[in-house]
């Protein structure tokens, strides 16, 4: 019965895509006659290949060679401002890794003190609720004037957008691990280090991968935003730099490739969250 | 009196309340004792602080004043000479059965090789009934397995004293019926120490050597400790042709019903001295409990029959 149900909705899926792309090539299909007529074909004449880029949203097909193009040679580098979007993915993937790992090197002892202690939770709260929802974006300024360098400005922009969901959901699920499996803990006289690792973090491990899989969605997000402001590589400097060529069926290939690379992110969290859920 | 293993002297708890202003004790004035090898049940109504004592016992809780001394030493905070037993189980989910009873012996020895753990709690959870079931996970157990899991890992650690609070109040009764068989025999077996909560008025008087009564809550006290006077050698299926048992039985209900109630205000200090409880035996022909009326308590001749049918 399962696999009925998802041949079946597999079938739906094609056929929205089918439907989407015939809607999308309609739309876009030029108007012979009125489009190119006089001065404005041979103006169109003379921009030679510029002129294709100008004249309207780019159909199916034209998306689709520029898909072909660029997956057909991921990894070339022709200098700053052409480089394959292998290499520009990699250049994003890079400073999300590294701004999310230094947000769970920070987030997880931090988010564990926090939820341990009442105390600390009073402490830190007013901070955590006026930090958080300050959009990430807005520190960029700072970031560049006191790191000087874009390329680590963007970093801590991951860092600093990441970092909230997984202190929250550390913290609380630290604070919530069942009394009754902290009182087993206690009754064996089980040492501090060994219960934080061996009971309190299992126990709270779903709670703590669900807020690591909200940052890295909000993290990626982010990073395309901030590559933008501050260029040079990645996948968000790409998209910046094709809608500055006016080139569409670029960007509409580089969205595209952010969704999916997204999607593989998301599916990634979600496999590990499945790893460390307990079933009761 | 410091002979005995375990010694409660004057117990009392006050629990602070919202308002800043004192709370009412939810107990005061326990004492009891409890020897080497004894099996004790305390029985009383919700609310009477029947955990609160087990858990001083544990030492999860502090209690407001008394003592309590095991062994000739102050119960002060947990301890691997208590073994507990959690009404709900309380096992690890993410742990396997072995890997909960494992979890345990380690702390109790962290020198042990692993299989050296593995042995002893296999044996443990063979003695349970659960030699099968070792590497499965307690989602896929039954509730009353799960409970064994929990009794083969306060046996485990071999503690001086079991405690059990309420252990097996989730479970159905034929389930409860089959573990209380089993505890039975590991008990006679180990001549364990037991201290144990219970709702059930036959599973006292099937496990225990003694039965603490408690009266209602707040100032809860103990009222009455009932000897249980048939041999030790009972079972579930045998214990109710013993002409001691209807009469321990009706004892205890009729405690429950009409007498727990009694002990609360001053006038209670006319006919009990908290300090030195009663030691009833009821199950004893000839030798009847004193038992005490007050004025405003209506004798209940009808409930024999209500217990009897």
């Amino acid at each position: 019965m399962p696999s009925k149900l998802s041949l079946h909705a597999a079938l739906i899926s094609i056929l929205i895509f089918a439907i989407f792309l015939g809607a999308w090539q309609l739309a876009t299909q030029p108007k012979e006659s009125s489009a190119l007529v006089g001065a404005n074909a041979e103006y169109a004449a003379l921009m030679g290949k510029g002129a294709e880029k100008t004249d309207g949203f780019p159909p199916p097909i034209k998306v689709a060679r520029a898909f072909v193009e660029y997956l057909s040679d991921p990894f070339y580098d022709k200098g700053p401002n052409d480089k394959g979007i292998g290499i520009q993915l990699a250049h994003s993937l890079g400073r999300v890794g590294l701004g999310f790992l230094l947000a769970v090197i920070v987030a997880l002892p931090l988010g564990f003190a926090i939820g341990m202690s009442p105390l600390l939770f009073r402490a830190f709260n007013p901070f955590i609720q006026v930090l958080k929802p300050i959009s990430p974006l807005a520190w960029m300024p700072l970031a560049l004037y006191s790191l000087k360098d874009s390329s680590i400005s963007g970093i801590f922009v991951i860092f600093i957008c990441s970092i909230w969901p997984m202190l929250i959901n550390t913290a609380f699920g630290v604070a919530s691990v069942r009394r009754d499996w902290i009182n087993v803990a206690r009754t064996l006289e089980v040492n501090p280090l060994r219960k934080a690792f061996l009971v309190i973090l299992p126990a709270a491990a779903p709670t703590i991968l669900t807020g690591m899989r909200i940052s890295m969605g909000i993290a990626w997000l982010v990073i395309v935003a901030a590559e933008m402001l501050v260029g040079g590589t990645g996948i968000g400097y790409f998209v910046w730099n094709e809608w500055n060529n006016l080139a569409l069926p670029n960007v509409i290939f580089a969205v595209v490739m952010i969704g999916l690379v997204g999607m593989v992110l998301d599916m990634f969290f979600g496999w590990l969250q499945k790893l460390v859920t307990y079933r009761e | 009196m410091s002979a005995h293993f375990l010694s409660i002297e004057a117990l009392k708890k006050v629990y602070p309340s919202d308002s800043g202003e004192p709370n009412p004790p939810v107990f005061e004035d326990i004492h009891f004792h409890i020897d080497k090898g004894e099996f004790v049940c305390i029985i009383g109504h919700s609310g009477c602080g029947k955990t609160t004592i087990l858990n001083v016992l544990a030492g999860l809780e502090e209690a407001t004043a008394g003592d309590a001394i095991m062994d000739g030493r102050e119960v002060k905070g947990p301890s691997l000479d208590r073994g507990v037993v959690f009404q709900s189980h309380a096992l690890m989910p993410w742990m396997s059965v072995l890997g909960n009873v494992a979890f345990a012996v380690k702390s109790k020895w962290p020198e042990w090789s692993k299989d050296k753990i593995t042995a002893h709690c296999t044996g443990y959870l063979e003695m349970v009934g659960l030699g099968e079931a070792i590497h499965r996970k307690p989602a896929e157990l039954s509730g009353g397995m799960k409970q064994r899991v929990g009794i083969a890992r306060a046996f485990a650690i071999q503690p001086k004293m079991l405690l059990l609070d309420e252990p097996f109040g989730a479970l159905d009764a034929l389930t409860r019926g089959t573990i209380q068989d089993e505890l039975l025999k590991i008990v006679q077996a180990t001549h364990q120490t037991v201290f144990m909560i219970t709702h059930d008025v036959d599973e006292a008087i099937l496990l225990a050597d003694k039965i603490l009564l408690m009266s209602n809550g707040p100032h809860a006290k103990i009222a009455e400790i009932v000897e249980v006077t048939m041999p030790r050698d009972r079972t579930r299926a045998g214990i109710h042709h013993d002409p001691q048992y209807y009469k321990i039985r009706n004892h205890l209900v009729d405690f429950l019903v009409n007498r727990s109630k009694t002990y609360a205000g001053a006038e209670a200090e006319t006919f009990h001295d908290a300090k030195n409880p009663p030691v009833v035996q009821p199950g004893l022909d000839g030798e009847r409990p004193p038992v005490v009326l007050l004025p405003t308590e209506k004798p209940a001749p009808q409930l024999k029959q209500v217990i009897n049918h």
